[in-house]
Order: C-alpha cells, then structure tokens, then sequence
C-alpha cells in the first residue's frame, strides 16, 4: 500500500506547524499552492490565516474550482480557524461578498469568540481521544449547524456550549489551532479517515 | 500563547492605511491585516514635526471597516500611548521607530499587557531584547518611507548571519556571543539550537514592487510589511493585488513576472545614503 500524502494549502497561514505536526506522525505532507499539486494529494488541510486572503489567493491561483470539484468529489479535508471559515456553508456578519464552499454545512460567525485580545486557551474535551488543549486566536464561532453534522467537542464561553470541532463525511473543521500544540492526536484522528 | 498570535499572519501583507477606503481596498487585494496611522512614513518623512499615535477616531473607523487584524502604531518607550490602543481592541501594537520616540533608553515593557506587540530589529541582539520585553512579532525596521528596499535587505541578511553564526558555536562561545549581542542569554541559547527566532521575522521598510516582495521572503522573511509602496504608487488597488500574489508565490518567478506587468509606476523612493533622518537608528 502506498502511503497517504496529505496536502497543506500553502497560499497564506500557519502552514508550516501542519506540515510540521504531519511529519511528526510519519505522515507524507506535501505544499499544495498550484493545480498540479493538488492532484497530487489525497487530503488537505486549510491552515489558519485571515479567510479573506486565503479566498482571494485561492482565486488567483486557479484552485477555487478545482479544490471545489474535490471537495464535492468527497476528498478528505480538515479546516482549522480560517479553514473552517473557508469550509462553511455561510458566514455571518462577514463581508458581503465573501464565498465558501459549503463542505460543511455550518454557520460561522468570524471572530465569534472576540477580537485578537480576547484569545484564549482553554481544555476541550473531544469525544473518543478525552481532553485536549486548545488555541483560540481570533477564532470563528459555529453558531448553527445542520443535522448532517457531528459535533466531536464544544466550548462555552459562558453564552452556552458550541461546536468547536466537527465532522461531515470526510470533511472536518475545527474553531482551534490543533497545529500550535504538541498533541497531535486530532491530526492522528483526521489522518485515519483517509 | 503570545508565541503563536502572529503565526497567522504569515505568508500574508500588512498594508499601511490612512483611512476606510484605504484599508478596504487593501482587504480587498487580499491584505491579511492593516495598520492604521494617519501618514504614510514618506510623508512623515516630508512634513517632518512630531510623529504621534492616531487618532483613536480613525482607527475605529478602519476597525469598523475591515474584518481583518487592524494594527496600530504606539511611539517608542509610550506605555501611555499602548494603554490606549489596547484600551480601543486593536490587534497587535507596533512600538514603531517611524514615530517620533518618547523615550531614549526603555522601550515599553511589552509583558505588561495583553495585546501582543511587534517591534522593529536591524539586528539579531535588538531582535532579542525586543522579544525579551515581550513582543510576540519582530519585523526588520529597513529605512521606512523611501521605497528603498536595500536597509530591509542589509537587516535581514544581518539577523540570518547572526543567527547562522549561533548555530555553529561551541557551548563556550556562546556567552561571548551574548554579551556581544547584548542579548538575554535563554533567548540566546533558544536560537543557537533552534536556528531561528522564537517568533516570527516579518520584513518591513522601503518593499515597494512585486519583486521587492519575493526578494525579501527569500531571504526568509515570513510576511511583509507595505508602508507608503501601495497607496504612493500610480495604481494602488493593482499594486496591492500584485504585492499579495508575489509575496504567496515568491518561488515561483513566472507568477512575480506575470503580476509585476503593467503595474504603473511605483512610488519614486529615495537613495537612503543621502537622507538626513535615519528612522532605523531609532530603538536601543
């Protein structure tokens, strides 16, 4: 069997900590900025950064549609922050002419849990790998979702417990950074539902 | 946690913008975060005066604006100044040499609050005692406000050299190199293992064209600052596009080359040996 190479979209964002944290876990983890790097994947990951650049780049690049036509095909991806925001079926408050794929088929709100001052850290419990700790920096809040969607952990920031990591199919999102620390069990967890 | 808040931003463009329209035609090229100040440095430069913070007015307006980062520039050693940004919610503070400084000897104690900072560095031992005081965000200071990209170029290639230099010492040497450096030793012994900083190096100071951009990144830049080269060039919204595409694709010249065509023309820059006012000897 050959092993799974698992991209990392490269266009802006924390790319290297995914990369890094792949590799840690023995993983083939490949830079995916053109078309022809993304044939050459069996996965992504949409890193965090700002969403509004990372739609503009993937625009520019020529990979909106052909990333879109993956995604629809059912290619396994993990959306962390930004990721998430890119992976959503809407956003809110957002800016009017922002676009996302629609993979997941949840709601966010951009820097629902507070501006850059208010991240935080905080310990999520995520069903069946127990306890994690997680970054949120100027992270996207869930704030509906469709039934399709399983909630694998939420957070309360006192205003009720919501979504911070998901799954659809092969599609998974996540409000936090699971890059930035050394646990590496939900990059083990996503990798294993390739 | 301070560590990992500017990791976001890497990859990405901070554009420098003087009021709403600005700032959303540099969300609109796809510009991961904007800082707000009322002048561009060239202009600070040409009216000369005191340079002080922004009217908190115009940065929440900018802030109402944009839904990316809006960042703020407090002058060196002005707490007070800081208090303030941090007390509007902007993202990060940059204790910026292109203000006039407040203080001569301290730079602010950045640990003393909860934004993060970023500060400019010319070389590796200013690099660490900015870090040592708490910011989470170095960016090379270059010669801000003369679309002159050879002092980014001279900083840069000076904290690589530095650092380089650290990794190949022997445990004796590194005390030496120090004290040299007059840098905190831990921090110093964190780049002689790791090879590079603890946070992220941005560049900033004089990058006015695509190729500025790849240049820089390069040389291992991990973003980049834009000052007065996008909304001083003859077609700002084109110019920002192009810096965004070439700072993203920086290995790959056929994209710089195809961005970088019928541009207009870029700011006019000036020749740094000759300027009276060296913004970079600014920060001790």
């Amino acid at each position: 069997m050959v092993a799974a190479r698992v991209g990392v979209l490269s266009l802006q964002g924390d790319v290297r900590e995914h990369v890094a944290t792949l590799r840690s876990i023995g993983v083939v983890a490949v830079a995916v900025r053109t078309l022809h790097d993304l044939d050459a994947v069996d996965g992504l990951i949409i890193p965090g950064g700002e969403s509004t650049t990372i739609a503009r780049l993937l625009e520019t690049s020529g990979l909106r549609f052909a990333l879109g036509e993956r995604l629809r095909d059912g290619m396994a991806v993990l959306g962390t922050c930004a990721g998430l925001i890119v992976l959503s079926r809407s956003i809110v408050d957002g800016r009017a002419d922002q676009w996302s794929f629609g993979t997941l088929e949840v709601d966010v709100r951009r820097n629902g849990f507070g501006r850059q001052i208010a991240s935080f850290e905080s310990v999520i419990e995520v069903n069946g790998i127990g306890p994690v700790s997680g970054v949120f920096i100027r992270a996207p809040k869930i704030e509906a979702w469709s039934s399709a969607v399983t909630v694998l952990a939420t957070h309360d920031d006192g205003s009720g417990p919501t979504p911070v990591l998901v799954r659809q199919g092969a599609a998974w999102g996540c409000s936090f950074h699971p890059e930035l620390t050394d646990d590496h069990r939900i990059h083990e967890l996503f990798v294993a539902s390739l | 946690m301070k560590r990992g808040l500017a990791d976001m931003l890497r990859g990405g463009v901070i554009m420098d913008v003087v009021n709403p329209e600005q700032a959303k035609i540099a969300e609109d090229a796809g510009a991961v975060a904007v800082m707000a100040l009322e002048r561009v440095p060239s202009d600070i430069r040409r009216d000369g005066g005191v340079a002080r913070m922004s009217d908190p007015h115009m940065i929440q307006e900018i802030q109402a604006t944009v839904t990316i980062p809006v960042m703020a520039k407090a002058r060196i050693g002005h707490f007070a100044e800081a208090q303030i940004l941090q007390a509007l919610d902007v993202d990060y503070i940059d204790e910026s040499e292109v203000l006039t400084p407040a203080d001569e000897e301290n730079h602010i104690d950045k640990w003393g609050f909860t934004v993060p900072f970023v500060c400019g560095a010319t070389n590796l031992g200013e690099a660490l005692r900015r870090i040592g005081e708490g910011a989470c965000l170095i960016r090379s200071k270059g010669e801000a406000g003369t679309g002159n990209v050879v002092e980014a170029v001279r900083h840069l290639r000076t904290i690589n050299a530095q650092m380089r230099r650290l990794a190949s010492a022997d445990a004796a040497e590194i005390y030496r190199l120090a004290k040299d450096l007059q840098a905190p030793l831990p921090l110093v012994l964190e780049v002689a293992s790791t090879g590079h900083l603890p946070v992220p190096m941005f560049c900033a100071g004089g990058i006015s064209t695509p190729a500025d951009a790849s240049l820089v990144m390069q040389l291992g830049a991990e973003a980049v600052f834009v000052g007065s080269g996008i909304f001083k060039s003859e077609d700002p919204q084109l110019m920002a596009r192009a810096i965004v595409e070439a700072t993203t694709h920086y290995l790959d010249a056929s994209v710089v080359a195809k961005v970088s065509t019928g541009l207009g023309a870029a700011m006019r820059g000036a020749e740094t040996s000759t300027l009276e006012l060296r913004l970079a000897e600014r920060g001790w």
